[in-house]
């Protein structure tokens, strides 16, 4: 069976967790442990290594999503995530700017790894503290050309569109498919 | 919905270019929790800076004017006690009329003022701000829209002169010393007022930071006095080493994936 992969990424408590178990087809794979430090206030429980979840496309090819740790003495994990991704979100938290200036490092170290294709997801728009998709996108200070969505995590079909929108830029960059050989 | 947040993880200028691209329409309000306290409130019309009070207060005309050096104090008060208008507006008319001042110097006066209020919020390290989209300022102040383009690079100009400062001097919380460099020539020395306080205060028990809190100037002006003396050769402070980066492994890119296999994905996407 073949298998492609996608990563999401972004900070700390962004929602990468819930975004991959919104639309993952099996219960998602957790490697959580208790908070023991002073982002406790935020979040009982963390992502240490990766999250796993998995969508089957038909009997011979499946997609596989992995999550990164948010915290960031954890980032060591995050090439080894990169191993042959196909593309990578980034999920930002709107409501919480303190966290953006650390999406940007995290986009930056991503795209440092690879020209591999990615999209921005402004996540917790339900937040009334959210900022709208287009202000996050200035105050990231990304390219026009760049793909910043509104997200919410937890709700599978904000997290379908997503997946959509980095599937149809990856689809942009693809190689035509071979034809296959003629038989002489 | 308000945006909210704090300088310290959304600085000024992006804030500025923020307002500037989406043409924003608004009161930005900083509530400045780094070095000296002060709270400032910007208005915006579409883009562009109109209106600006520090400290909480919405200052009159003739304050601003003497503020930016256009009346003495004396004649903003004899102004103040002829005048028997409430607005800004009025006043403004009143000091054309009577020959004092012609309108060019009010709006120059009133341009001056925003952007020298503005130029020390950029000296603000963090700060809670909040920016509350078509709120305007009270009818009776005289605004002057100003471009928010030409402010953003003095801005910058003035965040990378304080980022080459906290590069030079990035600990606070050292002592300084007098420097025993015997090639300083300390006879073609002018220092400053400002220097002069600082240096009184040069001993082993107090640290650069508790010098600036006694003379109540703010990180950005303690550095700047601070590195006026070091490199006039006067002071010297314990230098920092940084930490070293971590080297990055490139990664492997993915094996190119056929367009096929792609549509296959996104259809079965739609569909879960």
């Amino acid at each position: 069976m073949q298998t492609v992969k996608m990563v999401v990424t972004g900070p700390f408590n962004s929602g990468k967790t819930s975004f991959i178990g919104s639309v993952s087809e099996i219960p998602v794979v957790r490697t959580e442990r208790k908070i023991t430090d002073n982002t406790r206030s935020v979040k009982e429980q963390t992502t240490v290594a990766m999250d796993f979840g998995r969508i089957t496309i038909d009997n011979d090819l499946a997609l596989y999503l992995f999550g990164t740790p948010g915290q960031k003495r954890f980032d060591f994990m995050w090439e080894i995530l990169s191993e042959g991704m196909l593309g990578f979100v980034v999920l930002v938290d709107s409501a919480r700017p303190e966290t953006f200036r650390e999406a940007r490092r995290i986009l930056d170290t991503f795209r440092g790894y690879s020209p591999t294709p990615f999209v921005i997801a402004a996540n917790k728009q339900d937040d009334e503290d959210a900022w709208p998709a287009e202000d996050l996108k200035i105050a990231l200070g990304l390219d026009a050309e760049v793909k910043v969505l509104p997200c919410i995590a937890t709700k599978k079909e904000s997290v379908k569109e997503i997946l959509l929108e980095l599937l149809y830029v990856i689809l942009e960059s693809a190689p035509e498919d071979k034809a296959p050989a003629r038989k002489k | 919905m308000a945006l909210k947040g704090n300088l310290r993880d959304v600085g000024l200028n992006q804030l500025l270019n923020l307002i500037y691209l989406a043409h924003k329409t608004g009161a930005l309000t900083v509530q400045n929790d780094s070095g000296s306290a002060g709270k400032a409130r910007l208005y915006f019309k579409e883009g562009r800076l109109i209106h600006a009070a520090l400290d909480g207060q919405e200052a009159r005309l003739t304050d601003v004017l003497v503020k930016v050096g256009k009346l003495t104090p004396d004649q903003a008060r004899a102004v103040r006690s002829r005048a028997k208008v409430d607005t800004d507006k009025e006043l403004g008319l009143l000091m054309i009329q009577s020959g004092m001042l012609n309108q060019n110097d009010i709006i120059q006066g009133v341009k001056n003022y925003l952007l020298e209020t503005v130029y020390q919020l950029f000296t603000w390290r963090g700060g809670q701000f909040r920016f509350e989209a078509n709120e305007l300022p009270p009818e009776e102040r005289i605004t002057v829209a100003v471009s928010l383009d030409h402010l953003i690079i003095e801005g910058s100009r003035r965040v990378q002169e304080w980022e080459h400062l906290r590069d030079e001097l990035p600990d606070l919380d050292v002592p300084l010393r007098f420097s025993d460099r015997p090639d300083t020539n300390l006879r073609n020395i002018n220092l400053s007022v400002e220097q002069w306080k600082v240096v009184s205060f040069i001993n082993a028990r107090n640290t650069i930071r508790q010098i600036a809190n006694f003379l109540k100037v703010d990180e950005f002006q303690i550095r700047r006095i601070v590195y006026g003396l070091q490199t006039a050769g006067l002071v010297d402070v314990m230098p920092t080493a940084a930490p070293a980066a971590r080297p990055v492994a490139p990664v492997v890119p993915a094996e190119p994936v056929g367009r096929g296999v792609l549509l296959r994905v996104i259809d079965r996407l739609r569909r879960i």
